[in-house]
C-alpha cells in the first residue's frame, strides 16, 4: 500500500464516496489509518450495510405467530412444532462466482451452512437458485461446470444433502452470473444462539480456520460492477476447505450442547471486521481485540490483512467466564484452532492492539448506526403493452411447440447438476431433486420440511412488482404441491447498479410485490440477502428476486409428489385459464419474442386454490399433484408423465381460445392434479363449493400423450427430448 | 448385534449407518472415535461413507493410519465382520484389507444415483439375504469410486467368487452402458480372501427405509443382524 496516497483517494478506492469518507472523519473525529479506513469501507459497503435497500426491506412483512427470529441475525428462525425449529437462509456469491466458478460457488455454499450452524441448527439440506448466461456465450459452459462442481463439492464433502433449486439462462446474465444458495437447518427451539455480546470482561475466541491473505476486501469487490478487466479481481476470491468447516461445525454443535456460548457470529463477508462490530454494537458494549492472537496462516500480515481477510471457514464467539478450558478441549479434539484473541469492554469502543500498539480505535456506534442509507431516486419499469393470446400466433403444430419447449434450456432436466450434488446424504430425503419442492425428513419423526425456490427473472423484467408477487406465489405453490403447509421464506434480490434510477424502480418494484404476497399468503420474511451491483458495462442482470420458502408436513406419508402413479385416473386442472402468453416461455421459445405482460397474479385466488389442493392432499383424494408455471399446462402434464412413466390423453375445452394459449399459457393460482376417478365427481363438487374453479381434462393412460385432435406422442421421444439437452451442451467441445 | 461404527473426523454416513443397523439390530451401533486406539467388544465393524481426513490426497490414505485402524486391521484378520462403504471401501483398500484401487469417476465428477446391481455372490454374511443374480438398486454417491485392479488380481477375485455386486441394467445385463464410474469389469463390491470384509461403492443405508423410495439395501443389514444374534 503506498502510505504516501492520500486518504480520500484510498477511501475512494476502497469504495467509499467523498461524502462517506467526510462521515468517517467525523465518526473518528480525526483522519483514519489505514486498517480503520479499511474497515469503515467494509462495514459501510452495499454488501454489508444494504445502505441502498435497506429503507424498502423494513416493509417487508417479517412477523408471524411460528416465527422466533426474524432479519437480523445470521439466519431466520421458524417454530415447526415439538420444540423444534427450522434454521434458514438463502444467500448470493455472485461476483465470485463469476470471477472463479469452483471457489466463488463452493465458498457460497460453505458461507451459508456456517450462517446457519452459527444459531445452533444442524444443516439438514443445501438449495441453490442459478443464472447463466445465455449457452451459446463463449464462457457459460466453463461457469456451470465450475459453479456445479464447486456446489458439490463443498456440499457432498459437509455431508448436507444438496436436496434441489432452480437454473435458468439467459443473456442478462452473460456477465454476471448469480449463484444463490440456501441452507436449512433444525434446532431445538428453546437452544437459538445469537449474536449480541454480552458480558463486560468475557473473553472472545476465535475458532476454525487460520487468517490467510484471501478473499481481502471481498464485500468491497460484491459493490462494484465489472468492466473487462474483472479477471484481475480474482485475488479477492476466498478458498474453502469443506473438510475444516465440517470440523467446525461438529465442534461448535458439540459446544453449543453445553451453557459455554453467550454469543456467536461467523466471520463471513468483511471477515473478523464485521463479526466483531456486529457482536459488539447488537450487545452494546466495546470490543478489544489483540491481533498477534489471531491464528494467522503466514508471517507479516498486516492489521489491515487480517481485518479484511475473508478466510474461510471461521467463528467468533463470546464464551461465558471459565468455560474457556472445556471450550478448548473440544476444539482440540476435533483438531480446529481456537485462540482467545480479546475481551468485552465497557468503553464502547472497537479497539485493535497489536505488538503492544493500538493499531485501530473506533466507537462502534457510529461504524454501525452512522452508516450511510440512501433513498435512491427511482423511476417505475414502464408497463408493457397488452398482449391478448388471441393475437399471438399459433405454432406451425402444437407437437413441435411441445418437444421445443420441453427441450429449452430452462425446463431440460437438470439431472446433470444435481446428480453431481449428494442428495442423499443424511437419509432423511423424501422427496429428490425434480419435483416441485424437496422434502427431507426432519430426523427421528415422522414430520418433514419442504423446501423450494423460485424466481422468474422474465416476469420481473417486464413488471418489476409482478415478478416480486409471483415469485413468492410460485415457490408457496411448490411447496403446497407436495403436501406441506408454508410457513416462511427467505429472499435473496440481485439487482444491477441501484444508482442507476431504472434499477432502483425494479429493485422498489420487486420488493414492494413480494411484500403484497408475502402478506396475502401468511408467509413472512425471516431472513435474506441483498446483492445490487449485477452488471458489466453498464448491463444489468434481470430483476431477480430469489425466493427461498419452507413448509411443513405434518405427516411424511401425506406427502405428494408429480409422477403419475396409475393409468385410468381423471386429470383435473385446479386454477383459472385465461390463455396468458406475454413473457411465457411459449413466446420466448417458440417465436423468439420476449414482450407482454406478465401473467397477472391475483393473490386472492392463490390462497384459495392453494388451500384447497393442500387439504385434498391432506384428505388422500390426489395422487399426484403439479403447480402449473414454465412452459404452462402442457409441460407441467408431461412432466407428471415422466416422472410416473404413464401417459394421458387430454382434450382441449371447446371454448378455449385459442389452443396454444390454453396449452401453454402461464396464468398463475394453478395446479395439475390426478384422482382416482371415482372420487372426480366428489373433488369437482368439493371445488365448486369452495369457490375453486376445477375442470376435468383428460385421463392417465399408455405410454403415450395425446392432445385429442391434434396429436399423439410417445412419452419415449418426450423424454429424450427433456434429457438430451444439457448433457450434450456439456460435453460439447 | 453388538456393531461397532468408525468415525473418522470427515465421516458422513455413520449417523445413516447408525440408524440402519438399529433399526435392523434393534440395538443402538457403538460409535468408535477415530483417535482410539481400542475397540469394544464388535460383533461387526462398519467403515462408513464420508471423507475421512478431508481427502484431498488420495481418498482413504491418511484414515488407514489412524490409530483406530490398526486394531480394525487386526479384528478383521481375525475374522470378525467388516462392512465398508463408499469412503469406507477406500479406507479397506489403503489400509490393505481389500485389493485393487478406487480411482477418480471416468467422467472425472462426483455422481449421486440410483444405480442396479447383480447380486454375485450370496454366499457371504453380508449377501444371503439376496436370491442368486437378484438385481437390486441402491444409490451411489463418490467421486473416486472407478475401481481398477492388476489382471492377476482381477483373475484371483473371479476365480475366488469374489466379486459381490456388479453395475448392471435393471434387467441384470453388465456391459458398459451400466457401467457408472468405469470400473474395471462392473465392479462395485468385493470381498476379501477369507469372505469377512465386504467393501462396497454403492450405499445400502440409503435406501433401506420405504421414506428413501426402496428398501433394497436392508437385507444386508437384516442378515447381518440375524445371523450375528
Amino acid at each position: 500500500m503506498n502510505e504516501t496516497k492520500d486518504l480520500s483517494d484510498l477511501a475512494a478506492e476502497f469504495g467509499l464516496t467523498a461524502k462517506e469518507f467526510d462521515r468517517v472523519v467525523s465518526a473518528l473525529g480525526r483522519q483514519p489509518n489505514l486498517t480503520e479506513l479499511g474497515i469503515f469501507s467494509v462495514m459501510w459497503s452495499e454488501h454489508c450495510s444494504y445502505k441502498s435497500s435497506k429503507k424498502w426491506l423494513k416493509t417487508l412483512p417479517t412477523k408471524a405467530d411460528w416465527v422466533i427470529c426474524g432479519p437480523g441475525e445470521n439466519a431466520g428462525v421458524i417454530d415447526i412444532g415439538d420444540g423444534q425449529a427450522a434454521v434458514f437462509k438463502m444467500e448470493s456469491h455472485n461476483h465470485p462466482s463469476f470471477i472463479e466458478p469452483y471457489q466463488g460457488a463452493a465458498t457460497g455454499v460453505g458461507g451459508i451452512m456456517r450462517d446457519v450452524f452459527t444459531m445452533g441448527a444442524r444443516p439438514v439440506a443445501n438449495m441453490n437458485a442459478l443464472r447463466f448466461g445465455d449457452p451459446d456465450h463463449p464462457k457459460t459452459r466453463h461457469l456451470i461446470a465450475g459453479v456445479v462442481a464447486g456446489i458439490g463439492g463443498y456440499g457432498n464433502c459437509m455431508g448436507v444433502p444438496t436436496v434441489g433449486g432452480e437454473t435458468n439462462f439467459h443473456r442478462a446474465y452473460n456477465g454476471n452470473i448469480l449463484v444463490n444458495a440456501m441452507t436449512v437447518g433444525v434446532a431445538d427451539a428453546d437452544r437459538i444462539f445469537y449474536s449480541a455480546a454480552a458480558g463486560i470482561g468475557n473473553p472472545v475466541v476465535y475458532v476454525g480456520s487460520k487468517t490467510g491473505r484471501d478473499g481481502i476486501h471481498g464485500a468491497t469487490m460484491a459493490s462494484a460492477e465489472f468492466d473487462d478487466d474483472s479477471d484481475a479481481k480474482r485475488p479477492t476470491v476466498q478458498v474453502g476447505d469443506p473438510f475444516t468447516e465440517k470440523l467446525l461445525l461438529e465442534a461448535c454443535l458439540e459446544l453449543m450442547a453445553t451453557d459455554a456460548i453467550v454469543a456467536i457470529q461467523d466471520m463471513g463477508a468483511a471477515g473478523l471486521t464485521c463479526s466483531s462490530v456486529e457482536m459488539a454494537d447488537k450487545g452494546g458494549v466495546g470490543l478489544e481485540l489483540d491481533l498477534d492472537q489471531v491464528p494467522v496462516r503466514e508471517t507479516g500480515m498486516t492489521p489491515y490483512e487480517i481485518m479484511l481477510s475473508e478466510s474461510q471457514e471461521r467463528m467468533l464467539m463470546v464464551l461465558e467466564p471459565g468455560k474457556e478450558d472445556m471450550a478448548r478441549a473440544i476444539f482440540e479434539k476435533w483438531g480446529v484452532d481456537f485462540a482467545i484473541v480479546g475481551r468485552l469492554t465497557d468503553t464502547g469502543r472497537f479497539v485493535l492492539r497489536k505488538d503492544g500498539e493500538v493499531v485501530g480505535d473506533i466507537p462502534v456506534r457510529p461504524l454501525v448506526d452512522d452508516a450511510p442509507e440512501y433513498d435512491r431516486p427511482w423511476t417505475a419499469t414502464e408497463p408493457a403493452a397488452p398482449l391478448p393470446a388471441g393475437d399471438v400466433p399459433a405454432p406451425n403444430d402444437l407437437q413441435s411447440a411441445l418437444e421445443t419447449l420441453i427441450a429449452c434450456p430452462d425446463i431440460a432436466r437438470k439431472s446433470w447438476i444435481w446428480e453431481q450434488y449428494d442428495h442423499m446424504v443424511m437419509a432423511d430425503t423424501a422427496q429428490r431433486p425434480g419435483g416441485d419442492a424437496a422434502v427431507v425428513r426432519v430426523h427421528g419423526t415422522q414430520k418433514a420440511l419442504a423446501v423450494s425456490t423460485d424466481c422468474t427473472p422474465r416476469y420481473g423484467a417486464a413488471d418489476p412488482t409482478r415478478g416480486g408477487a409471483q415469485a413468492v406465489a410460485e415457490c408457496w405453490r411448490n411447496l403446497t404441491a407436495v403436501g406441506a403447509r408454508p410457513l416462511a421464506v427467505t429472499d435473496c434480490l440481485n439487482f444491477g447498479n441501484p444508482e442507476r434510477p431504472e434499477i432502483m424502480g425494479q429493485l422498489v418494484g420487486a420488493i414492494q410485490g413480494m411484500g403484497d404476497a408475502c402478506r396475502a399468503l401468511d408467509f413472512p420474511v425471516v431472513s435474506g440477502n441483498v446483492s445490487l451491483y449485477n452488471e458489466t458495462n453498464g448491463e444489468a442482470i434481470q430483476p431477480t428476486p430469489a425466493i427461498g420458502g419452507v413448509g411443513l408436513l405434518d405427516d411424511l406419508d401425506l406427502m405428494c409428489t408429480t409422477a403419475i402413479k396409475a393409468p385410468g385416473e381423471t386429470l383435473i386442472l385446479v386454477g383459472d385459464t385465461a390463455g396468458h402468453l406475454g413473457q411465457s416461455l411459449y413466446l420466448r421459445e417458440v417465436l423468439s419474442r420476449e414482450d407482454g405482460p406478465p401473467p397477472p397474479v391475483d393473490l386472492a385466488a392463490e390462497r384459495r386454490n392453494g388451500d384447497f389442493v393442500r387439504s385434498l392432499i391432506r384428505d388422500r383424494r390426489v395422487t399426484a399433484c403439479h403447480d402449473i408455471a414454465d412452459g404452462g399446462l402442457l409441460i407441467a402434464l408431461a412432466e407428471m408423465c415422466l416422472a410416473g412413466e404413464i401417459g394421458a390423453e387430454i382434450e382441449v375445452p371447446g371454448d378455449a381460445a385459442p389452443a396454444h394459449g390454453w396449452l401453454f399459457g402461464e396464468d398463475q393460482a394453478r395446479y395439475l392434479i390426478s384422482v382416482a376417478s371415482e372420487n372426480a365427481a366428489a373433488v369437482l363438487e368439493k371445488a365448486a363449493k369452495a369457490g375453486v374453479p376445477a375442470m376435468v381434462i383428460g385421463e392417465t393412460r399408455g405410454g403415450d400423450l395425446t392432445v385429442r385432435g391434434h396429436f399423439t406422442i410417445s412419452l419415449g421421444k418426450i423424454r429424450d427430448a427433456n434429457e438430451h439437452w444439457l448433457p450434450a451442451y456439456m460435453s460439447a467441445p | 448385534m453388538q456393531a461397532s461404527v468408525i468415525v473418522f473426523p470427515g465421516s458422513n454416513c455413520d449417523r445413516d449407518v447408525k440408524v440402519a443397523l438399529a433399526e435392523s439390530a434393534g440395538r443402538e451401533p457403538t460409535m468408535v472415535w477415530h483417535g482410539d486406539s481400542e475397540l469394544p467388544k464388535s460383533d461387526l465393524i462398519v467403515l462408513p461413507g464420508g471423507f475421512a481426513y478431508g481427502d484431498y490426497l488420495r481418498c482413504g490414505a491418511i484414515a488407514a493410519h489412524s490409530p483406530i485402524m490398526r486394531e480394525v486391521v487386526r479384528k478383521a484378520e481375525g475374522g470378525t465382520p467388516v462392512l465398508a462403504i463408499c469412503n469406507g471401501f477406500q479406507v479397506a483398500i489403503e489400509s490393505g484389507l481389500l485389493p485393487g484401487a478406487l480411482i477418480s469417476n471416468a467422467n472425472l465428477k462426483y455422481i449421486c444415483k440410483d444405480v442396479h446391481l447383480r447380486v454375485e455372490n450370496v454366499h457371504t454374511c453380508f449377501t444371503a439375504g439376496y436370491d442368486e443374480d437378484e438385481v437390486i438398486r441402491i444409490p451411489i454417491a463418490h467421486h473416486d469410486g472407478n475401481y481398477v485392479a492388476d489382471d492377476d488380481t482381477v483373475a484371483e477375485l473371479e476365480d475366488e467368487n469374489r466379486i459381490v455386486f456388479r453395475y448392471s441394467g435393471p434387467d441384470g445385463t453388465v456391459d458398459d452402458e451400466a457401467n457408472p464410474n468405469g470400473s474395471r469389469g462392473n465392479i462395485a463390491g468385493i470381498v476379501n480372501k477369507a469372505g469377512n470384509v465386504l467393501g462396497m461403492m454403492p450405499h445400502p443405508e440409503r435406501l433401506s427405509d420405504p421414506v428413501h423410495g426402496g428398501t433394497d439395501g436392508r437385507p444386508i443389514f437384516d442378515t447381518l443382524a440375524g445371523s450375528l444374534g
